[in-house]
């Protein structure tokens, strides 16, 4: 049959091959269909997929694929002109998408390929890691070891726990086979085998230290692999399997007198001890830098911690030798107080009972000297009286002395009349001046104040001992006395090295010189003057009786005055001169009213002026309080000013003598505060004075005021006298109020 | 003017001063108490009263213009400023301070408010007076002379 250019054919000719690409197409077709279907179902399954463009574009790519070959299998057959049309627009959109998504493909499918590529080189990173981290842990591991070996050492100050730990536990970290110790010996020429791991007692095996491994161990702080046929290495008996690599390191003996402060003795220690490690004799281990590493700090904390043990043992001995002392010392202070004490009692003692009797007879010595006498008779009764004067002043002397030994003098310090001081001296000698005609004169300077404070009888027995002495050692001739301020070129002239004089202020160094024409000293014989009890024993002075005492009493006396005494004399028979020199007080200058344009006040009976009496004024009103601080400060007062009862008892203390409140201030209940105060100062003589000040002149403050336990009333305004009179009374009597 | 005649001057007006009133034998005892060692201490302790009393005075008017006059206030006020009167001597101010409180225990307001004035005029007469006389002494300083005492026969 022709066929027709008609677009209806009936079944083709070739019907099995028509079938079959029929068939064929229609399978192609759901092929096509499931893909898109399958790959969305997975790729929805999936969490990421970046490709989701791409996806739809492929998807759509299939899609219409599918549906070129399903629309295809109806072209089989007749077919109209509408499915041609659909067949062709199918196809146009099937070449569209094809096209594009070939061209996609082309971006996306080296990107596909080098996923794969980072995944290779993500693999080989992690293996890296893996490795480093294995090797930081071993090395944190190590890092543990030595911090836990460390503390294991220094938790103890023995020596044998520390070495024996160090071995144990550097045995257990590193799993070795063997650890030892060697120590020097005495000598410093060999090692010996101190402490092993293995063997429990180590016998006394030594090693010369002379040997070169040994040499080259000693010379390096680090650890030092070492042949294990040498001499230090043999500690194992010989076994079948190859011995372990040996590891020797030094550990420096640090003595005590190697710590200095700043720097750590790393030169100068001569003495090491060596530690041996052996490895497991069966392993092939080797041994690690790390491993090298903690061995030789562990070194070096060994020999701190064995130092730290000496250190220790140094201190525990001292202490003990510290403690020994102590009691010693303690002991021996026990035993001078008790005989301090001793003497103390006995000189009480014997003070009283010495002088009792010796009173006695000299004051029935005296009375008998008053009676009728025969010639010879008085004169015994007049030796007895005087070697009894004699022996009293000597009993008075050493009493001094031994108070003035053990420094428990002191000086009586108060103000007195230094010319009087001097005139009584020459009341005193004048007597037997004139017996032994002997001239007698007194020469005070005009610059010489008239007061001084000082112990004036300690003054005055010094003098007239100096005195004394002059007129016993001379036969005739004169003495003069003079007396003067030392200006401080002629304190420089004293002659003694260890006499500093310092002026000052409120202080003048008094000197006297007492020259006589008597019989002179030898001047060797000069500084054994003033020693106790030592007298010359020339004949001139036997008969002058005396014990030796005088003038080292003296001495001690112008010591305790911060002064200087000596003589002077150019030999036998030229006279000598005594001088003498104390630091003496200047009188406090008294407070009165200093008024240059005004007359003197007549002064009142009793004291002109307080000094230093220290009063607390309570006064709200600040005119008043200012005039009453100005009296009581012209008084010489020392005066505490408060405003209010709260700092009023805040600040009254048991130094303040009189308080002064202003009681007619409404709002300051002023008979409270007494009461206060009285509840405060329960001793009566620690209470302050309470004194009220008020302009109210009626009786009943003045009764309010008694039974509040004010001990004074005054009224104002107060005057200067007033208040003069008002602070004598007080002090006096203790009480004060003034008539209203 | 020359030293002795202005000491003259300085001791004629202190003198009128105690014979009227103004001061009395307490103004002495300051005088008695500065020295060498506090030469300005009457200088002080005047300046110290006239500000002490005019914060009084405020104070004093102050409390009496109140609708509801407290007395006890008025009253403390008032004690305060005898007492600092009386301590610098002012004899006239002093008087006119017990006038006062007597009139302010009876809590009579026109009284009180009648010795506030003559209060004030008094303590203003006593400051004026004190200024004469203290610049009078200034200049004789300044002159470089001396102060004269007083001598008083009572």
């Amino acid at each position: 049959m022709e066929s027709c250019n008609c677009i209806e054919p009936q079944w083709p000719p070739d019907d099995l091959l028509m079938k079959y690409q029929y068939i064929s197409d229609f399978f192609i077709a759901l092929a096509y269909f499931s893909i898109p279907l399958e790959l969305i179902y997975f790729v929805k399954k999936s969490a990421v997929f970046p490709y989701r463009w791409v996806l739809v574009q492929f998807g759509a790519f299939i899609v219409l694929c599918g549906a070129t070959h399903l629309i295809n299998l109806w072209t089989f057959t007749v077919h109209s002109r509408t499915v041609a049309s659909v067949m062709t627009t199918a196809k146009v959109l099937t070449a569209a998408v094809s096209c594009i998504t070939a061209l996609m493909l082309v971006h996306i499918i080296p990107d596909l390929l080098s996923v794969k590529t980072r995944e290779l080189f993500l693999k080989n990173k992690a293996a890296e890691l893996d490795r480093e981290m294995g090797l930081i842990r071993t090395q944190e591991e190590t890092g543990r070891h030595v911090r836990m070996l460390t503390h294991e050492i220094r938790s103890t100050l023995d020596r044998h726990t520390i070495l024996k730990t160090t071995l144990v536990e550097l045995g257990r970290t590193l799993a070795l086979e063997e650890c030892a110790l060697w120590m020097p010996t005495r000598t410093g020429l060999e090692l010996q085998l101190s402490y092993t791991l293995r063997q429990q007692n180590p016998v006394g095996y030594t090693v010369p230290i002379h040997h070169p491994v040994i040499n080259q161990v000693f010379s390096s702080n680090r650890a030092v692999k070492i042949s294990p046929n040498c001499p230090v290495a043999r500690l194992r008996p010989a076994g079948k399997y190859m011995p372990g690599e040996v590891v020797a390191v030094r550990v420096p003996l640090l003595h005590l007198s190697n710590f200095h402060i700043n720097d750590w003795p790393e030169l100068s220690t001569k003495r090491y001890a060596l530690m041996v490690l052996m490895l497991p004799s069966d392993s092939a281990r080797q041994w690690h830098v790390h491993e090298l590493e903690l061995v030789e700090v562990v070194a070096d904390q060994v020999a701190v911690a064995l130092s730290h043990a000496a250190i220790l043992e140094e201190s525990m001995r001292a202490r003990d030798l510290l403690m020994e002392q102590n009691v010693a010392l303690d002991l021996a202070r026990r035993e001078a107080e008790t005989a301090i004490r001793a003497r103390n009692d006995f000189l009480a003692v014997m003070n009283h009972e010495m002088r009792t009797p010796m009173h006695a007879i000299i004051a029935l010595s005296s009375l008998l000297q008053e009676t009728e006498l025969t010639p010879e008779q008085r004169l015994m009764v007049e030796t007895v009286l005087k070697s009894s004067n004699l022996l009293a002043t000597l009993i008075n002397d050493v009493l001094d002395l031994s108070r003035l030994e053990d420094g428990s003098l002191q000086l009586d310090l108060g103000t007195f009349n230094l010319y009087a001081v001097f005139r009584e001296v020459l009341k005193l000698i004048k007597p037997i001046a004139s017996v032994k005609k002997l001239h007698v004169s007194l020469n005070l300077a005009p610059d010489l104040p008239e007061y001084a404070v000082g112990d004036e009888k300690r003054l005055m027995q010094t003098i007239l001992n100096i005195v004394g002495n002059a007129v016993k050692f001379s036969k005739e001739g004169s003495i003069s006395i003079t007396a003067f301020v030392a200006k401080l070129d002629t304190l420089r002239d004293s002659k003694a090295p260890e006499f500093l004089p310092v002026l000052s202020d409120n202080h003048f160094y008094l000197r006297v010189q007492v020259k006589d024409s008597g019989s002179g000293i030898n001047p060797l014989d000069i500084p054994k003057l003033f020693t106790k009890f030592a007298q010359n024993q020339s004949t001139g002075t036997r008969n002058s009786g005396g014990s030796g005492l005088g003038l080292a009493i003296c001495k001690r006396f112008v010591n305790l005055m911060e002064g200087h005494i000596w003589i002077e004399s150019e030999g036998l028979g030229k006279g000598c001169t005594a001088i003498l020199i104390v630091k003496l007080g200047m009188p406090e200058r008294v407070n009165e009213s200093k008024l240059p344009y005004m007359p003197k006040m007549p002064t009142n009976h009793g004291q002109t002026a307080f000094p230093g009496l220290k009063v607390l004024v309570m006064d709200e009103n600040g005119v008043s309080r200012m005039v009453t601080k100005e009296l009581l400060l012209h008084l010489g007062c020392d005066v505490t000013m408060v405003g209010s009862s709260d700092e009023c008892l805040r600040l009254v203390s048991h130094e303040h003598k009189v308080v002064f409140m202003d009681i007619c201030v409404p709002g300051i209940d002023s008979y409270g505060i007494t009461i206060r105060i009285h509840e405060k100062f329960t001793k009566r003589h620690e209470r302050p004075l309470l004194v009220a000040l008020t302009g109210n002149t009626d009786k009943v403050t003045k009764e309010n005021c008694m039974r509040a336990g004010m001990d004074g009333l005054i009224l104002k305004p107060v005057s200067l006298d007033k208040m003069r009179s008002v602070l004598t009374d007080l002090l006096e009597h203790r009480v004060f109020f003034e008539a209203i | 003017m020359e030293v002795g005649q202005m000491q003259r001057r300085l001791v004629d007006y202190t003198k009128s001063l105690f014979m009227e009133g103004f001061l009395d034998a307490q103004f002495l005892q300051l005088q008695q108490l500065q020295d060498e060692s506090n030469p300005d201490f009457v200088v002080e302790v005047v300046s110290l009263f006239f500000d002490d009393s005019e914060k009084l005075l405020n104070d004093l008017t102050m409390a009496l213009d109140q609708p509801n006059v407290d007395f006890k206030k008025v009253d403390a006020h008032v004690h305060q400023l005898k007492g600092s009167s009386s301590s610098i001597g002012a004899q006239r101010v002093k008087n006119a301070c017990i006038a006062f409180r007597s009139f302010c225990e009876e809590q009579n307001i026109d009284a009180t408010l009648r010795c506030l004035q003559q209060v004030k005029q008094e303590y203003y007469l006593v400051k004026n007076k004190l200024e004469t006389m203290l610049r009078l002494e200034q200049q004789i300083v300044a002159a470089g002379g001396s102060i004269p005492m007083i001598e008083l026969g009572f």
